[in-house]
């Protein structure tokens, strides 16, 4: 695969959140505003490319039988990191991200990527595997949150698109959106509008429902 | 293992390298960022304080806005200032854990489990433009569900009418108790009454306030879904608002005796 595969398959083709349905978790939670989910973005993407990195280069002396520990080590330490990078320089924004740049560590594309591929391949197109995917993830989020933003409260990035009815204008906003749910309903719209144009990411089904014979299940 | 040339000693000397290169790692990060994340919490608090008493504004710098707020530091127990301590130099919170600076609170007295508290607090001060106090604003903590929530509350000059209050530090479950951070629930406290016939009155129902309650001047809605968090703000409310906390400074304040 050229390097340039390596960083825009995990876009759209195979996209972390749309085709491999990870780090779910953190799309919900960050994404009713399109600034925190922007350093939320830069953060993870970091995070991704740089411990895909470190793992790959010494993934020769890693046993493996405390492999799975040495990339959570590697990972938490850079998470750590970024937590003290952004308390230092934006201080606001990592109080409204909490503890979900903590948690970082646990999503689960950061630990896939490091097991499915920085284990298997040299460092740099490790480290372009791990932007590739950051990129993945932020593709996602941030429509995400644009949609929630600008129909939740009216607004991107703070400022006023759609007027609001509570300040005098014309906008309804929609709370619901602002709600967690709304980021699954939006995640599932984006993944179904993904598979009707790239159909071979179409999921064989795994079973089917049989049908239903009433009179033998009187029998 | 050693099958694959895995002995012990490999791993062993992996797993400790590892650990050493990133402890290095991680406390050079915390030591080097540490006074940046200092001024960023020091101007945090300055402006929850603002907030608190209703005069923020965002427009202009926190700094330049909290050159009208007066700190000074006073003694609880006798409700008056103490001037032999430097404001800016006195930490509260560790006052609350030194023995020396503090007394342990008897269980029954100790609603708002707080343990210890200090002899001496900070009070920030705002005045009017003719001088006269018009703001008093307290620091208040106490347990909720999960943590202890830190915060202020800003009352009038009257000492007895909640200008407003606000939390800048806690670890209530978000979206449940971590309403408590919620602007339209902080709106309602202000203008409520604090003391009836020198007694604390205020108090945080459970459910809303029924409409047409007598009460109403010192009751405040209580958070749906966050029973434990709410109890605990009304607890450590009263317990700050009481003879224990700054109820002898804000009668001495009130009588002009300060």
């Amino acid at each position: 695969m050229s390097m340039r595969e390596t960083l825009a398959d995990p876009i759209f083709k195979n996209n972390p959140i749309a085709l491999q349905i990870l780090g779910i978790c953190s799309a919900l939670a960050v994404t009713t505003s399109l600034r925190v989910t922007l350093v939320m973005c830069i953060a993870l993407t970091l995070v991704t490319a740089f411990s895909s990195f470190f793992i790959s280069s010494i993934r020769q002396f890693i046993p493996s039988s405390i492999r799975i520990i040495v990339q959570m080590t590697i990972i938490a330490s850079l998470v750590i990191v970024v937590d003290q990078v952004l308390k230092a320089v934006a201080y606001d924004i990592s109080k409204q991200l909490s503890v979900f740049v903590g948690l970082i560590i646990t999503n689960c594309i950061v630990m896939g990527r490091a097991e499915a591929y920085a284990m298997k391949n040299p460092p740099v197109p490790s480290f372009i595997d791990g932007i590739g995917n950051g990129l993945g993830y932020s593709f996602v989020l941030l429509v995400v949150a644009t949609v929630r933003e600008l129909f939740g409260t009216g607004k991107l990035l703070g400022v006023e698109i759609l007027p609001l009815v509570t300040e005098g204008g014309w906008y309804q906003a929609n709370g619901l959106l602002l709600l967690p749910p709304s980021a699954f309903f939006l995640i599932g719209l984006l993944i179904w509008a993904i598979r009707s144009v790239n159909t071979e990411q179409v999921e064989a089904p795994e079973f089917k429902i049989a049908h239903r014979n009433p009179l033998e299940e009187s029998a | 293992m050693s099958a694959n040339g895995e002995g012990l000693g490999r791993v062993l000397t992996v797993a400790l390298g590892l650990c050493l290169i990133c402890s290095v790692v991680v406390s050079a990060a915390a030591v080097v960022l540490k006074p940046a994340q200092q001024a960023n919490k020091t101007r945090d608090l300055k402006r929850n304080i603002l907030m608190a008493a209703g005069l923020l504004d965002p427009a202009l710098s926190v700094e330049e806005q909290f050159e009208q707020v007066e700190t000074r530091v006073v003694d609880l127990d006798a409700g008056q200032f103490v001037d032999g301590i430097d404001p800016a130099t006195f930490d509260q919170r560790e006052a609350a854990k030194d023995p020396q600076l503090s007394r342990a609170i008897p269980g029954e007295e100790d609603a708002a489990k707080l343990v210890r508290r200090e002899h001496q607090a900070l009070v920030y001060l705002v005045r009017g433009e003719s001088g006269d106090l018009d703001k008093i604003i307290l620091p208040i903590r106490g347990y909720g569900l999960w943590s202890t929530l830190y915060g202020f509350m800003a009352l009038e000059a009257d000492g007895n009418t909640i200008a407003g209050l606000g939390f800048y530090e806690h670890g209530e479950t978000p979206g449940l108790g971590g309403e408590v951070d919620n602007p339209k629930w902080k709106a309602i406290w202000s203008g409520k009454q604090v003391y009836r016939a020198d007694q604390v009155a205020i108090q945080v129902l459970k459910g809303p306030v029924p409409a047409g309650s007598a009460q109403a001047q010192w009751q405040v809605d209580g958070l749906s879904g966050a029973t434990l968090t709410t109890k605990g703000v009304h607890n450590l409310v009263r317990y700050w608002l009481g003879e224990q906390g700054f109820k002898p400074l804000l009668d001495n304040l009130r009588q002009g005796e300060v």
